[in-house]
Parts: C-alpha cells; sequence; structure tokens
C-alpha cells in the first residue's frame, strides 16, 4: 500500500520588500494512514510553514517553489484555489492554536460544524444537525444539543479546541494537520484534548501531522518525529530512538534544555544564541554557529541527510557523515554547558 | 534556609466588582484573590503556580501594589505597604520590581532601548545624564548584551534579547525583591534555559528573592525553593519543593502534576483525569472551591471551606481529606 502522504524535495520562498528568502528547504518526508507524524522545532524552523503549505495556506508572499505534495497519489503543488477547496476541510483538516481567532464570531458553533457538512457532503440541514450534535457528543462536550446554538465567545478555551476538532473530524479527513493545538491551553485541559486526539485517530484511521515545540507532548503521542532547524530536516526518527538516542547536536540540546518535572538533580542545558532568522545566509551547517562540536567542515559545506541503519531514520550532521559511529563520540550531553555550571 | 521574612502577607483579598442593571451598583465580586497569607525568606525563590484564572499573577501584581487590594495586610521588611499612597509607595518600588511576559509590549518602540533604560534612574534617582549612561551599559553587559545594543530600537532584537533588557530593566535600582510574572513562558525552549541561567546568576550576586509565577511546572522545579500552588484565588498548597513535588498532598497538585506530558515515549502514564473547566471566580464555588472537579469531593467538601493547615514542618494544605 503507498503512502497517504508523500512529501518530496519540498521548498518554500517568500518574496520580502528587500528579496527573496527561503524557509523552507527541500523537506522531504511520508505519513502512513493511522500514523501520528510530530514537526518538531523552535519559532522560525519552518514547521507551521511546512503544515500550513500542505494546506495550500501559505501567505500572500510565500509559494511552494519546488517539490511536491501528494495525498494518495494525487498531485498538491500547482492545483487551482477551486480544486483546494474542494479538498480542504474533507479530505484534509486543520486545526489551530487559537480556536478563537479560527472560529467565525458571529456564526454559532453549530453552523460553523455544518458548513462543510453541507458543502462537501451535500447534506440536508436536518442531517447536518444531527451529525453535529454527534460530532460534539465524540469530542466531550457535555449537553450537544445545547451546545450548538452557542456562539465561540460563550466557551471556554478547551471546550473551543473541542469545538474545533469536532469541525475538523465533520468529513472525516484521511489526512488531519494539528500545528500546536494545545499550546495555548492548561495542562489539565490539555491532557483532555491529547486524550480526544488519540481516541479519534484510533476511530477514524486518519494520518495526523502535529506540529508541536513540546518535547512532552511529542513523547505522548508521536509515531515518528521530524526535528527541524531554521528551515532544513536535520533529524528524522522513531519517537522512542529519536528520544532514547539523538544523533544530532541540536536534538539533544533541545531535549536537554526541557525541563524535566520528576527530576530535580537533572542538569538542563543551555543551547547558546538563538534561532537565525530565514534571510540570514549562513554557509555550511546552519546550526554551526550554535554548535559545540562544530568543526571546519561544518562552516564551509552543508551536510546531507544521511540514513542511519533503518528505514525512514536520517540525520543532517557531519559527525555521521565523517564516521558512522560517531555517535559515540558526541558526548551524551551534545557538548552543552550546563544551567547550573557552579 | 533563611529565616527572616522579607514580605508577609496576610488574609490578602483583591476582588475587582462585577456591576450590573441600570444604576450600575456592585452585584458581586470576582474574587481574584481570595484570602492568600503567605511569607516570603529573604534570598529564596518562591515558585507560584496554578492555571489560568487562579489569580497566581493577580497575586504578584497586588504584593507590588499594581493593583489595589481589598482586604488583608501586606509587610515589606516589617513595615506596612499595604495602605501607603502611591506617592509613599515610591520608596519601596525601587526594591520591588517585576518582570513581565513579554516587555515588548512595555517598550516603546521609536526608544533607544539604551533610552528606555535610562529612565528608570531619572525617575528613582539623581545620577547625572553620563553616570546613567555608565550604569546602562554596565547592565546591558551583566544581563549578556553588549554596549551596541545601547543605540538600537526594541523590533531589533530576539525575544531571548528582550527579555534580557526587561531583567535589566527590573535590577536598574538594585531590588531585593522580584516577580517574575511568567517570564520564559513565551521563550523556546532553547532561550528559555539561557535565560534561567542568567536568573539564578543574578540572584547569587545580589541575594535576589524570587517571586517566580508560572503555569509551567519544570522550569518550577527548576528553579524554585519553595511552591505555592493556587487555584481559584485561594491556596491549596504549599511547601518545599521536594515536598510538592514528591509528595503532593492535595488531589489539585496531584492532578496537575500527573498532567504535565512526560519526555519519555512509550509510558502509559497514570493520570488522574479532571473533568470539566476552571468554574469562573466570579461564579464561586460554595464549600472547597476544588469540590466541582475534584476526583475524591466528599458531601463535607461541598458545605465547608477546608481550613489552611500545616501537616508537617512547613508544609500547608488547604483539603478536608487530608
Amino acid at each position: 500500500m503507498g503512502n497517504l502522504l508523500e512529501v518530496n524535495d519540498l521548498t518554500i520562498k517568500f518574496r520580502t520588500a528587500k528579496a527573496t528568502s527561503t524557509a523552507v528547504r527541500n523537506v522531504s518526508f511520508s505519513l502512513e494512514a493511522g500514523e501520528t507524524l510530530c514537526i518538531v522545532g523552535e519559532s522560525g524552523s519552518g514547521k507551521s510553514i511546512t503544515s500550513l503549505s500542505l494546506m495550500g495556506l501559505l501567505p500572500e508572499n510565500g509559494e511552494v517553489s519546488n517539490g511536491s505534495i501528494r495525498l494518495n497519489g494525487e498531485e498538491l503543488v500547482g492545483k487551482t484555489e477551486e480544486e483546494l477547496r474542494k479538498i480542504r476541510g474533507n479530505e484534509i483538516s486543520m486545526i489551530f492554536q487559537e480556536p478563537m481567532t479560527a472560529l467565525n464570531p458571529v456564526f454559532t458553533v453549530g453552523y460553523q460544524i455544518q458548513e462543510p457538512l453541507r458543502i462537501h457532503k451535500r447534506m440536508s440541514k436536518q442531517e447536518a444537525t444531527v451529525k453535529s450534535v454527534e460530532l460534539l457528543k465524540q469530542v466531550g462536550i457535555p449537553n450537544p444539543k445545547e451546545k450548538i446554538h452557542q456562539y465561540p465567545h460563550e466557551l471556554s478555551g478547551g471546550m473551543r479546541q473541542r469545538v474545533m476538532i469536532a469541525m475538523a473530524l465533520a468529513c472525516e479527513p484521511s489526512l488531519l494537520i494539528a500545528d500546536e493545538p494545545t499550546t495555548a491551553l492548561d495542562v489539565t485541559i490539555q491532557a483532555q484534548i491529547l486524550d480526544i486526539m488519540d481516541d479519534l485517530k484510533e476511530e477514524f484511521g486518519m494520518g495526523v501531522v502535529f506540529v508541536t515545540h513540546d518535547m512532552g507532548v511529542v513523547a505522548e503521542i508521536a509515531d515518528r518525529v521530524m526535528v527541524m532547524y531554521a528551515g532544513d530536516v536535520i533529524e528524522v526518527n522513531d519517537v522512542q530512538t529519536l528520544f532514547e538516542d539523538p544523533k544530532h547536536p541540536y536534538t539533544k540540546g533541545l531535549l536537554g534544555a526541557v525541563p524535566n518535572v520528576d527530576d530535580e538533580t537533572q542538569e538542563m542545558k543551555v543551547i547558546p544564541g538563538s534561532m537565525p532568522s530565514m534571510e540570514d545566509d549562513i554557509p555550511g551547517c546552519r546550526f554551526h554557529p550554535r554548535c559545540p562540536m562544530a568543526m571546519d567542515i561544518c562552516k564551509e559545506k552543508k551536510p546531507a541527510l544521511i540514513d542511519v541503519g533503518k528505514e525512514n531514520a536520517a540525520v543532517r550532521c557531519w559527525l555521521q557523515e565523517v564516521d558512522t559511529n560517531a555517535d559515540t563520540t558526541i558526548a551524551a550531553s551534545g557538548g552543552f554547558e550546563n544551567v547550573l555550571s557552579d | 534556609m533563611p529565616t527572616q521574612p522579607l514580605l508577609q502577607v496576610e488574609d490578602l483579598k483583591t476582588y475587582y466588582p462585577i456591576k450590573g442593571g441600570v444604576l450600575k451598583r456592585t452585584k458581586s465580586h470576582v474574587k481574584a484573590v481570595n484570602e492568600v497569607s503567605l511569607e516570603i525568606y529573604e534570598g529564596e525563590t518562591l515558585g507560584v503556580v496554578g492555571e489560568s484564572g487562579c489569580g497566581k499573577s493577580t497575586l504578584g501584581r497586588t504584593i507590588l501594589g499594581l493593583e489595589s487590594k481589598s482586604g488583608g495586610s501586606i509587610q515589606f521588611k516589617g513595615n506596612d505597604i499595604g495602605s501607603l499612597t502611591e506617592r509613599q509607595l515610591k520608596k519601596y518600588k525601587k526594591d520591588m520590581q517585576m518582570i513581565f511576559q513579554d516587555p515588548f509590549a512595555s517598550l516603546n518602540p521609536r526608544q533607544k532601548i539604551g533610552k528606555a533604560l535610562e529612565e528608570v534612574f531619572v525617575i528613582h534617582t539623581t545620577m547625572s545624564k553620563k553616570e546613567r549612561k555608565q550604569r546602562v551599559l554596565e547592565l546591558l553587559s551583566e544581563v549578556g548584551l553588549n554596549k551596541e545594543h545601547y543605540d538600537r530600537y526594541p523590533h531589533e532584537f530576539s525575544g531571548g534579547q528582550r527579555q534580557r533588557i526587561g531583567i535589566a530593566r527590573a535590577m536598574a535600582l538594585n531590588p531585593s525583591l522580584v516577580v517574575c510574572d511568567e517570564a520564559v513562558s513565551a521563550l523556546d525552549v532553547s532561550v528559555q534555559a539561557q535565560i534561567i541561567k542568567l536568573l539564578k546568576e543574578l540572584q547569587a550576586k545580589h541575594q535576589l528573592t524570587y517571586v517566580f509565577i508560572s503555569h509551567d511546572l519544570g522550569v518550577v522545579r527548576h528553579i524554585s525553593d519553595r511552591v505555592l500552588v493556587m487555584y481559584l484565588g485561594t491556596t491549596v498548597e504549599l511547601g518545599t519543593t521536594e515536598q510538592i513535588f514528591k509528595n503532593p498532598q492535595h488531589p489539585y497538585t496531584k492532578a496537575l502534576l500527573s498532567s504535565i506530558p512526560r519526555p519519555i515515549p512509550g509510558r502509559k502514564r497514570e493520570r488522574i483525569k479532571l473533568e470539566g473547566d476552571l468554574p469562573s471566580a466570579s461564579n464561586y464555588p460554595t464549600g472547597c472551591p476544588f469540590h466541582t472537579r475534584c476526583p475524591v469531593a466528599t458531601e463535607a467538601c461541598r458545605e465547608a471551606k477546608p481550613e489552611w493547615r500545616e501537616v508537617e514542618e512547613g508544609h500547608y494544605v488547604a483539603c478536608h481529606l487530608v
């Protein structure tokens, strides 16, 4: 069976007043039905832009300049707005970080859930109402029959996010894209939403692309993880291996910089400097100015994404290329300084 | 642990009126901070945690006099500062500073950073222009920025650098108490670790006392000596970091700790599920404020508000069942 989603060599450029800059470089990945791929990175890594491009929702000044996005074998790059509209909300749906800005304040939540059903599935008003009540029940909203008559501002943040999920799932899409869906929520509510998403993924058998910066959330829901830095994919692996045996110094630093709630003796790592902006022209590896392991070659030549042992696992680092067993020579800490350096 | 309280808060209340009707009479109150009592010791970091709407930020702002209290007392270095006028408060304000989540929001986009930082000295000191510039340059280097940044505008800085500016501003007058309100929450993890490191270094160097308000329990665990857990305006548990994280007593603290996603894949956690949302502070539940979501609530919890009791040395809990 072919993959649900195939992204090949995707490059996204932005035109600004000064010049054209590249936000995402040669990104390739694939996703099977029922699989959850987490795209992890900090702000400016290109993770959100990648996810928006899958929906054909890039900002006006952005464009896919190279590469292909195939959903069930069908090419999405180059489709007209009209053609894309038939796919959005139907075969691909998206959940955003801030449901208040994604929901329309002047329509009831019921109306907004029914809209995709009526447009894509050509349901009658009655059918759509029945279905929307059912959907709200599925995402754990109490009294769904009354709730469909309410407006977004009448609901709490957690409830609004549930409505968003119900809307996204209305047409039973084969691909769900979630861009930081729980970042704005409190932890107790986040736990509820993650549980719902997990249950629904099983039920509908969707493929999920989940964009987040929270390593805790990644560990909880991902099957595979793709780490991005400044527009490049720097490491891909299954979630278990990525957490237990990260290869790229940046992945190591990122994992080490997350404060662990269960361990007060943990030595938090500090990655010096900050993420370059997409206009910055950095020769060689884009991480080398912040990398404690940087060698001469890192400053001159960009490393390729090379496979590490098995399928769907790769890393973009000269330390790997120079010596495939190099990970044993990189300190487990990734060479970063500790927060408590006294 | 140091024993001298720097700040003592007793029975503190911050209420906001809800007005309604034709005559705009006060119908009821939003109890943002409700009967909070605590002591903050010199040189310690007190972490304050809770979900949005629990009153943790209002507590911090009330302590600094940025919100007016509705009842109770605030003692700073033995002086009752809660009832002072704005003018009388000015000399204490030097000693108590705040670091905000987004310092960009409080910076004038058309004013150079150096000038913005100098303003502090214009208001609170009699330094000459030259002295002010000298001091600002010192501050910049202390927070990890350099001379060139003096002449830059706010938009030229990254998130982490802006937070460094916010810290420089707070440190300018050598305060003894600094309230950090979600100071690292908006930052990326790699930058967050840098700022935590800076805050720790400054604390060691200047014997600072921090009130560290955050919703991120991981960060709180790493920076705090003691932790206060709040829910719906009231304090539910207070203890040393060890007591709160290793031996939590209140059902809310337990649920909060169990909800945090851990960065360990493949481990199915025993999560204590909390049903529903935080009730609104204007519609305050009777009895224990947590009983509407508490998995172990009994009849007594619905009727009477639990007392704030010491269950072991320095460990306070407000729960009928503990």
